[in-house]
């Protein structure tokens, strides 16, 4: 059973990324107390962003004796540390699992699910690692806890050969832009949730421990635009490619299926998004909602389509 | 004429334009929840059998073809007009825009969102030649004035944004001309048997407003062989595999030609596609009449009736004498008997039978009419019975004959598979594929290209001292190195530790 090479680590994973969440849970209940340097944290992010040096993060070693203070740092690290090995398990689960079947792991829903979240777990690793941006750290490791343990519980399946439509260089292609760009609406949409959380307590002046750490909401904004405007064309990609492939398989370029559709439907909402940020009464707070019902309906088509509805993607199943 | 102007100013709005969108998205959502008749035409009659209440209303609405349907063509019709009505003034200001110089130099550069000053111990005319030349090599179109520089870079965003909202207007052109002129056709073809391209061969026949029987390429293909392989292990027991068709194919200048059919590798014949997109049984049978004379013989098509290829299918002797005799029941590739009643275990060939009931009847006229080859008419037949009155029915492996009680027999001879091959012909389809590809690229350059605009000042004071003013300003989201390139701009005039300033400008960027 060379499958359980690859279960282990991905279980493994699951387990520690709670741990993880745990820490930055702690960390962030330790942050509660009010911060007296909120102007801080928003003007140096403003200008991080802008030319690429670390901008000063909340949870940074400040010169203070407050135990506080010193637990806040403590558990940040802790998970951050957590976090990379757990990505490492993760990492090699995903490999594992590829070498065990003899193909690329992208196969079914739990292959797709543990791929595209090693990705979004290698990415908030790198913005950590470039920005320092550990305040991610806790809506991060909720996904990833989150996603990873429904993908060892409910979505495993052992190992199994492709079915005939599924020899195909597109199989690569398709898939590995779908789970990239899934990774990239995921980690955009919990930075449009974060502004629009920030964006709130600014506008009523009640910034405190949390909050009081992240980035100022235009930062958030900003980098919730950049990851979207990462993953749009590689979405529009997966939905040509997916086309292109679905001629060669199934002799049609698009046919209605619900995959499709749904394919379809969230490229829509991405770009009414994009078309939302610039225009006037738009910006800002509905723009970030219509990105977090881009996710929505990114995972419906994900969840929803694979399990209920009937249709050519129904190998994609548990 | 003035309430058509203001129509066709909110049309064309971005307000109305991001609605549309959105109406797009949720128009969409119900085709995929409920059954579609150009997909799925049974599921369609057996959810409407199931919901009585509401199957008529949803009828109406047009539900059960949602994509097909006038208020899904009346939400992406407009949106394809608002898109142009948004995207030609576009047009008119870009192309203007294009050939023009860049900005003058404001007034006020230290408005501006980033800024630098300083003195330099170049003069005038040295210090603006330096950040020309620096400007240039980094392409930005440059204007030089007798004390200043202006330049810009990022026209491209615009070209690109523009690119992108007409080729989706090409693609509907593309799709429209697919829907007016494409046909497709579906053909079962035996092992060993050939299909012609022309209309009486096809099981199945769609085809655009537009089109004529001669646009059929005269082709003919022979299967050759289909090979069918299934998962045996434990996982995923009876899966599909392999799926390969081995053709023949004659073209009509008379070359010949071999070749091979896969699930993802469809073959193209002289233009048109040939698609694999499915299979199945056909059992060989020989059918004798109690005379002795042969009264059919050969294959006979099954159609498959779940994922272990339980198929149904009839036999028809219309030449027996004295009797008509017909032949109806199940090709059961791995059979086993159990409480369920006879059925098929594993979609491969591993255990064939056959399971059969015989109707008997007056011989019927050749009437001409067509009559489908899956299903027997039984008006005026009977189930043939033993002479004690039971009904014949009977199992029957491969091999084998059964002799009936009126003296005829059905023999089992063999048994292939058949495929069933999509032809079809899209004449639009390069256009459809080439107008995503141009929005795809249109889109990378809308999103990833920055315009910038950069000026720089110098000005000699009354105390012969030079001042060097540099400023910028983005002219899309998210830019970066804004202040950079104004500090180094300072910089190259020969200003010594130049920083940028930033300046909140009130309103947004545009």
């Amino acid at each position: 059973m060379t499958g359980a090479y690859s279960s282990l680590p991905m279980v493994t994973s699951a387990v520690i990324y709670l741990l993880a969440l745990i820490a930055h849970a702690i960390e962030w209940a330790s942050a509660r107390r009010p911060v007296a340097v909120p102007e801080l944290v928003g003007a140096g992010a403003g200008a991080g962003a802008g030319n690429g040096t670390p901008a000063p993060t909340a949870s940074e070693p400040s010169t203070t004796d407050d135990p506080a203070e010193h637990r806040v740092t403590l558990f940040g690290r802790i998970g951050v540390a957590l976090t990379l090995i757990a990505a490492l398990s993760h990492v090699a689960g995903v490999v594992l699992r590829g070498v065990a079947a003899e193909r690329f792991p992208w196969g079914n829903m739990y292959e797709f699910v543990t791929s595209s979240l090693a990705f979004a777990a290698v990415f908030y690793l790198v913005v950590v690692w470039r920005k320092g941006w550990t305040w991610l750290g806790l809506p991060v490791t909720l996904l990833l806890s989150v996603g990873q343990g429904l993908a060892v519980t409910v979505f495993y399946v052992a190992i199994a050969p492709l079915v005939p439509a599924l020899h195909s260089v597109w199989f690569i292609i398709h898939i590995v832009a779908a789970a990239i760009a899934g990774a990239a609406f995921n980690v955009a949409a919990i930075a449009a949730i974060l502004y629009l959380i920030r964006q709130r307590a600014e506008e009523k002046g009640t910034l405190s421990g949390y909050l009081a750490r992240l980035p100022h909401s235009s930062t958030l904004d900003d980098f919730s635009f950049r990851l979207h405007r990462f993953a749009f064309p590689l979405w529009t990609f997966t939905i040509l490619a997916g086309a292109v492939w679905a001629d060669y398989a199934w002799g049609r370029f698009w046919g209605w299926d619900p995959k499709e559709t749904w394919s379809l439907v969230t490229w829509v909402v991405y770009a009414a998004y994009l078309h939302a940020r610039v225009t006037a009464g738009w910006k800002g707070r509905r723009a970030a909602w219509l990105a977090v019902v881009g996710v929505a309906t990114f995972w419906f088509n994900f969840i929803g389509v694979n399990l209920l509805a009937v249709g050519l993607h129904s190998y994609a199943g548990i | 004429m003035k309430w058509l102007r203001l129509f066709w100013v909110q049309l064309t709005s971005m307000r109305t334009a991001l609605l549309l969108l959105l109406a797009l998205a949720l128009v969409a959502i119900p085709g995929s929840i409920l059954p579609q008749r150009p997909v799925a035409p049974i599921r369609v009659n057996d959810w409407k059998e199931a919901n009585p209440a509401v199957a008529d209303l949803y009828e109406a609405l047009g539900l059960f073809d949602v994509y097909g349907s006038p208020w899904f063509a009346a939400v992406y019709l407009l949106l394809t007009v608002s898109l142009i009505g948004c995207i030609l003034p576009r047009i008119a200001v870009y192309t203007r825009a294009v050939g023009q110089p860049p900005p003058r130099t404001p007034k006020r550069l230290d408005r501006l969102p980033e800024s630098a000053s300083g003195t330099t111990a170049l003069s005038p005319a040295a210090a603006l030649d330096a950040t020309q030349a620096a400007l240039r090599a980094k392409r930005f179109r440059v204007l030089r004035t007798e004390d200043s520089v202006a330049a810009e870079r990022g026209y491209l965003r615009e070209f690109g944004n523009i690119v992108f909202h007409l080729s989706f207007a090409l693609m509907l052109v593309g799709i429209a001309w697919n829907t007016l002129f494409h046909y497709k056709g579906e053909v079962i073809v035996v092992e060993g048997q050939a299909f012609s391209n022309n209309l009486t061969q096809y099981d199945d026949f769609t085809a655009g407003a537009a089109f004529s029987p001669d646009k059929l390429q005269p082709f003919t293909v022979w299967v050759d062989g289909f090979t069918a392989k299934f998962e045996t292990g434990e996982v995923q027991r009876g899966a599909a595999r392999v799926f390969e068709a081995d053709v023949r194919i004659a073209h009509v200048d008379g070359v010949d030609e071999q070749a091979r059919i896969e699930v993802n590798h469809p073959l193209v014949v002289d233009g048109t596609q040939i698609h694999l997109i499915g299979h199945g049984y056909a059992p060989e049978v020989t059918v004798t009449d109690p005379r002795g004379d042969v009264a059919y013989s050969g294959p006979v098509v099954f159609l498959p009736q779940d994922g272990n290829f339980t198929s149904l299918g009839v036999i028809k002797a219309p030449d027996a004498r004295p009797e008509y005799l017909g032949f109806e029941g199940f090709f059961l590739p791995t059979a086993v008997v159990d409480d369920q009643g006879p059925r098929s275990v594993f979609p491969d060939a591993l255990a064939p039978e056959l399971f059969v009931n015989v109707w008997t009847g007056p011989v019927r006229d050749e009437t001409g009419r067509p009559e489908s080859v899956y299903s027997l008419s039984k008006d005026g037949l009977e189930q043939m019975r033993t002479p004690e009155g039971a009904v014949v029915t009977f199992r029957i492996a491969p091999g084998q004959v059964i002799d009936l009680p009126d003296g005829s027999s059905l023999a089992f001879d063999d048994w292939r598979r058949w495929t069933k091959l999509q032809v079809s012909h899209e004449p639009g389809q390069w256009l459809v594929i080439a107008s995503v590809g141009l929005a795809v690229a249109g889109m990378m350059l809308s999103l990833y290209i920055r315009p910038r605009r950069l000026w720089v000042r110098v000005r000699e004071d009354e105390d012969g001292t030079t001042r060097v003013e540099a400023g910028g300003l983005d002219r899309a989201d998210s830019s970066v190195g804004l202040a950079d390139d104004v500090a180094e701009l300072a910089t190259l005039a020969g200003v010594q530790d130049a920083q940028a300033e930033h300046h909140d400008t009130q309103e947004d960027t545009p």
